[in-house]
């Protein structure tokens, strides 16, 4: 094949009013790339959301029932799950319950019960939390942990959020 | 615009590419036509690659392997159209790629300096049916146990060697989590390693030697000789091929989803009627039947002997055929493709006859 190949021109179609075409042709094209990138883009957009909308559901959980709670000892805690996220039950030692968000309001990390100190801690950075009324009492976090209505029930607890 | 072309032109030698693309011509003839094919793979190839990813996403292989392909299929949103289009572009690439290679065959397009492009093209067709042939245990249901464990026994036919080998890619006596696990490693990361530099060896020799001219082409004198620009016109057609593979992944993904039977179970006997993929539903048969002429064991190695001798000689092909490498007609090369062909189509259609 050393020989100069003949070309032959594959579409060769007369120029003079060829503009108006072109741009038709143009943005006709440019739609059916768009359909497609869309008719692809959209199965797989939701099939890697799947768990993300799974979680979503629930996570809007308003109620979770807790049997057996009842059994926890004076001073100590129980860490739950609230829909998707961790959550603290305490048992005071004044036999008073007190429930709340166990996620840390500044950066996310998970809080801890502290029953020596009566305080809640996060030890990411220092965050420092009133163990009844979740209120901000030092370190960096900017707002109070969300607190959770209790309510006894027949053997165990029954946490709500509003 | 042109200054962000000058600068990027400047350092990455965008115009020599241009350049390139620009000399770059693809013949014209009665069967350009046959062009197409190996493109058509190459875009299979990329859908496997998209849509493998997208699978290991939620894919875990082991003992939860069954249930992961469930929830694939019946729970996560659109699931069961990706396993499905991963499952219809490997049919689609192994089909294409045998086009491909035969079209190749007949066109003769194997001679001096082709040849390593037909090597490399055949090492990529054994490792695609290797593709298939691990991809198909990891939904490890039912079918997928049975098939992995009569496939199995072909490397265990192998004298001496081929019990220990066999047990090694089985993991153990039995298909068990451990297959699965293996076969997982096997099919999405040491094939596909072995695959990609070898698929770049083989398009770098595509666009070292160009498009292949028949021998009754090459006949021909140049000036009667037509051919195309690469750039743009030959692409688009390339594209616009591309697409329309696109169109019936997409096509028969959704109108005929792959299904998922019962879960492997070592207790339940073989379902009535089984049989292997269409790709190797030939050799499936070929050996059914050389085992009823000699039963047992050296029925086995026969006939893995008989395919094995097959396959050299189509390798050895641009060797053999020096005839069409000094452009003449070579009658016998094209009986011997002829013959292939046949048995192939033969014992493929009598395996869907005998399973029916
Ligand atoms: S995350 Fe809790 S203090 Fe920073």
């Amino acid at each position: 094949m050393s020989q100069e190949p003949n070309v032959a021109p594959y579409d060769s179609e007369p120029e003079d009013h060829s503009f108006t075409r072109r741009g038709f042709v143009k943005v006709a094209l440019g739609g059916v790339c768009a359909a497609y990138g869309v008719a692809v883009a959209y199965p797989v957009y939701r099939y890697l959301n799947s768990p993300v909308e799974k979680a979503a559901a629930a996570s809007k959980v308003r109620e979770v029932k807790l049997p057996d709670a009842d059994q926890l000892p004076k001073g100590s805690a129980l860490m739950f799950k609230f829909g998707t996220a961790p959550a603290l039950l305490i048992h005071h030692e004044d036999d008073t319950w007190v429930s709340m968000s166990a996620v840390c309001t500044h950066l996310g990390c998970t809080v801890e019960f502290q029953p020596a100190q009566s305080r809640i801690f996060c030890a990411c950075h220092g965050g420092e939390y009133d163990a009844r009324t979740g209120a901000v009492t030092g370190g960096p976090p900017p707002k109070a942990l969300e607190v959770y209505t209790v309510t006894p029930m027949e053997g165990g607890m029954t946490i709500t959020r509003s | 615009m042109a200054n962000t072309y000058e600068y990027l032109d400047d350092r990455l030698g965008l115009s020599d590419l241009k350049a390139l693309a620009d000399k770059k011509t693809v013949p014209l003839h009665r069967g350009s036509y046959w062009y197409y094919w190996g493109g058509i793979s190459l875009f299979c190839f990329i859908v496997q690659a998209v849509t493998g990813v997208l699978l290991l996403v939620y894919y875990r292989p082991g003992p939860e392997a069954y249930e992961s392909v469930r929830q694939i299929t019946n729970e996560i949103h659109f699931g069961w159209l990706i396993r499905s289009a991963h499952n219809w572009a490997a049919n689609i690439f192994l089909f294409s790629t045998f086009v491909h290679m035969f079209s190749v065959f007949f066109m003769k397009a194997y001679r001096q300096p082709r040849e390593f492009g037909w090597w490399s093209g055949i090492a990529l067709l054994l490792l695609g049916m290797l593709f298939g042939f691990s991809g198909y245990l990891l939904p490890m249901d039912e079918l997928a146990y049975f098939a992995t464990k009569v496939g199995l026994e072909i490397p265990n036919a192998i004298p001496l060697i081929g019990p220990p080998i066999a047990n090694l890619l089985r993991g153990g006596l039995e298909v068990s989590e451990f297959t699965v696990q293996r076969f997982f490693a096997l099919h999405a990361v040491v094939l596909p390693a072995l695959f990609l530099p070898l698929l770049m060896f083989h398009l770098y020799l595509v666009q070292r030697h160009g498009n292949a001219l028949p021998v009754s082409e090459e006949a021909k004198p140049a000036a009667e000789r037509k051919s195309i620009p690469f750039f743009p016109n030959f692409l688009a057609k390339d594209l616009a091929m591309w697409l329309i593979t696109l169109n019936v992944i997409a096509l028969m993904a959704s109108l005929f989803p792959w299904q998922l039977g019962p879960p492997a179970d070592l207790l339940k006997p073989a379902p009535l009627g089984i049989k292997p993929e269409w790709y190797f539903l030939s050799q499936f048969q070929t050996l059914k039947v050389i085992g009823q002429w000699i039963p047992g064991y050296a029925g086995e190695v026969f006939g893995m002997s008989l395919f094995t001798l097959g396959l050299v000689l189509w390798f050895l092909i641009p060797v053999f055929d020096t005839r069409s490498a000094k452009g003449n007609r070579a009658r016998m090369a094209t009986y011997f493709g002829i013959f292939v062909l046949t048995v192939l189509g033969l014992t493929t259609l009598w395996g869907y006859l005998a399973a029916a």
